[in-house]
């Protein structure tokens, strides 16, 4: 039961990465990688519970402190650098 | 079932670096590793190395992508078009990557039992660390006593990366105000990040404090515990603003972390000879050895927990306090 | 008895909790325009987090696990939402406006 959940999360995961790697604008770009930190804080928890650790859970919480850190940096550098709506996030 | 986690993650991995190498907008750069970042702690957390998941974790995606942002709002955001040829490098990366593998084929198989290190000395470390220390991590009983001189030269090392990126960005101490970094407010007029955020440091940094101390009964140590409470000042630093955090805990102060934790290390080490026994051998430190082991590593651990964390934000400090010259 | 209703409940949210999962990564995907993608991941994120960390909280019982859930639950939806708000107020505030008369039209897909 837990393997079919961590892989519906690994499938999810794949999928924000193409919206990583596709999104044309940057800020879709920002959005895949807040959605990859938090869906990697649950594989964590439901891992732990998986290979029966319960005391890795403590990885899970820095995670999601961790995810937080991160978009507020990315918010800080767009305001002291204002962009354009397209982005040039192309590959 | 880990080979199935692992081969998903590997490929994952791949397709990441690719799209790296391969993207000329440096922003996109910066987000794609901090996806990387966390594709590898997810891999090392399945191959049950749950200490350096949590670093991974701690230092790549949380205080690696502050940092780069605040180098890139120094520069541009394009890389330039290299003009060197590309042929070369593919012929040396090609014969280069070519030995590696072939030197894999002799390596013995992922968790064989019969491998060479599972033969002497993982079972020595397994049955000496509770005959010697009493606790259950055996990780931070490696880290930090059995291989304790080199966890020594690992801080030793993080102190002198410190130095020496002070010293090319130029950073010289002020004890005064910083007057040329004002115009920067941070997030300070977004009202939701401010009251989560406040909200949050307090726990962030307690949390970074139950990490430090509980490194010898879960994963965790100096290492994780500093990036994590550099992570917390950053956060506020996000914040408040350059200012407000260099008043809150001011350069001097830092740089006193970097100093005294190394300082701590090497310290205790001396402080073991002083007392009758080797350098770095904490059993003397007390009348129990047990006792004397659990006090040494708590120490040395508070010495790698502080020179972490100033570390990490002096060359935080350093970037982010910067005038934008373009 | 009251194990067995436990243990059924604690599945029905997981599983639960794994089909948000899923339909956020296809609506992350699969959606036109920035703002439709946000409220997909957003949304689906959070009822995520408490149906699955409630799942797990059923089947850690009373221990200190299920603390640490707790916490880790109580974090992710505080921080969760609030990184949603900074990137719609980057994206908006660098002039990128919600398509909301091309989108009139279409009602395909996606949560809410």
């Amino acid at each position: 039961m837990y393997l079919v959940l961590s892989l519906a999360i690994l499938v999810t995961m794949v999928l924000a990465l193409v919206r990583a790697l596709l999104g044309p604008s940057v800020y879709d770009r920002v959005l895949a990688v807040n959605m990859f930190g938090t869906k990697t804080a649950l594989l964590l928890a439901v891992i732990s519970f998986l290979f029966g650790r319960p005391d890795f859970l403590d990885l899970a919480l820095a995670y999601a402190l961790i995810n937080l850190v991160g978009i507020l940096a990315v918010l800080a550098f767009f305001e002291n650098r204002p962009r354009g709506a397209e982005g040039s996030g192309h590959d | 079932m880990i080979i199935v986690f692992g081969l998903f993650l590997l490929s994952l991995l791949v397709i990441t670096a690719l799209a790296i190498v391969r993207t000329e907008n440096l922003f996109v750069a910066v987000m794609l590793t901090s996806i990387f970042s966390l594709l590898m702690a997810a891999n090392f957390f399945i191959l049950d190395a749950a200490d350096v998941a949590l670093t991974e974790a701690a230092v790549g995606a949380g205080i690696t992508t502050v940092i780069f942002l605040g180098a890139l709002a120094l520069t541009a955001e394009r890389e330039k078009p290299s003009s060197a040829g590309w042929r070369f490098p593919l012929l040396v990366v090609a014969v280069l990557a070519t030995l590696i593998i072939y030197a894999t084929f002799d390596k013995p198989r992922l968790g064989d039992p019969e491998a060479p290190v599972h033969q002497h000395l993982a079972p020595w470390y397994l049955e000496k660390t509770p005959e010697y220390m009493d606790f259950p991590n055996v990780v931070t009983a490696v880290l930090g006593s059995f291989r304790g001189y080199d966890t020594l030269g690992e801080v030793f090392v993080v102190f002198v990366a410190c130095i020496g990126v002070l010293f090319i960005l130029g950073v010289k101490p002020q004890a005064g105000a910083e007057p040329e970094i004002e115009d920067r407010a941070g997030l300070r007029h977004h009202l939701i990040p401010q009251v989560v955020g406040r909200i949050l440091i307090p726990f962030i940094i307690l949390f970074g404090l139950y990490v430090q101390f509980h490194g010898e009964y879960g994963p965790g140590g100096g290492f994780q515990a500093g990036a994590l409470i550099a992570t917390g000042v950053i956060l506020y630093a996000l914040l408040e603003g350059e200012a407000a955090a260099l008043r809150a805990v001011p350069r001097p102060v830092l740089l006193a972390l970097v100093v005294g934790g190394a300082t701590l290390y090497g310290g205790v080490g001396v402080a073991c000879i002083l007392l009758g026994g080797n350098f770095l051998d904490y059993s003397v430190l007390s009348a129990d050895p047990v006792v004397g082991q659990q006090m040494g590593i708590l120490l040395i651990e508070a010495g790698v927990g502080m020179a972490v964390c100033g570390a990490l934000l002096s060359i935080f400090h350093a970037f982010a306090a910067r005038r934008i010259r373009l | 008895m009251i194990e067995t209703v436990l243990d059924i409940l604690s599945w029905a949210l997981l599983c639960l909790g794994g089909a948000f999962v899923l339909i956020g990564g296809i609506g992350a995907l699969r959606l036109p325009g920035f703002y439709t993608r946000l409220h997909a991941a957003s949304l689906t994120d959070t009822m995520a987090t408490i149906l699955v960390f409630s799942g797990l909280i059923l089947q850690a019982g009373f221990s200190l696990a299920s603390l640490k859930l707790i916490a880790i639950m109580l974090f992710l939806l505080l921080t969760g939402p609030t990184a949603s708000y900074a990137l719609a107020n980057a994206a908006l505030q660098s002039g990128m406006e919600p398509d909301a008369d091309r989108l009139g039209g279409k009602a395909s897909g996606g949560a809410g």
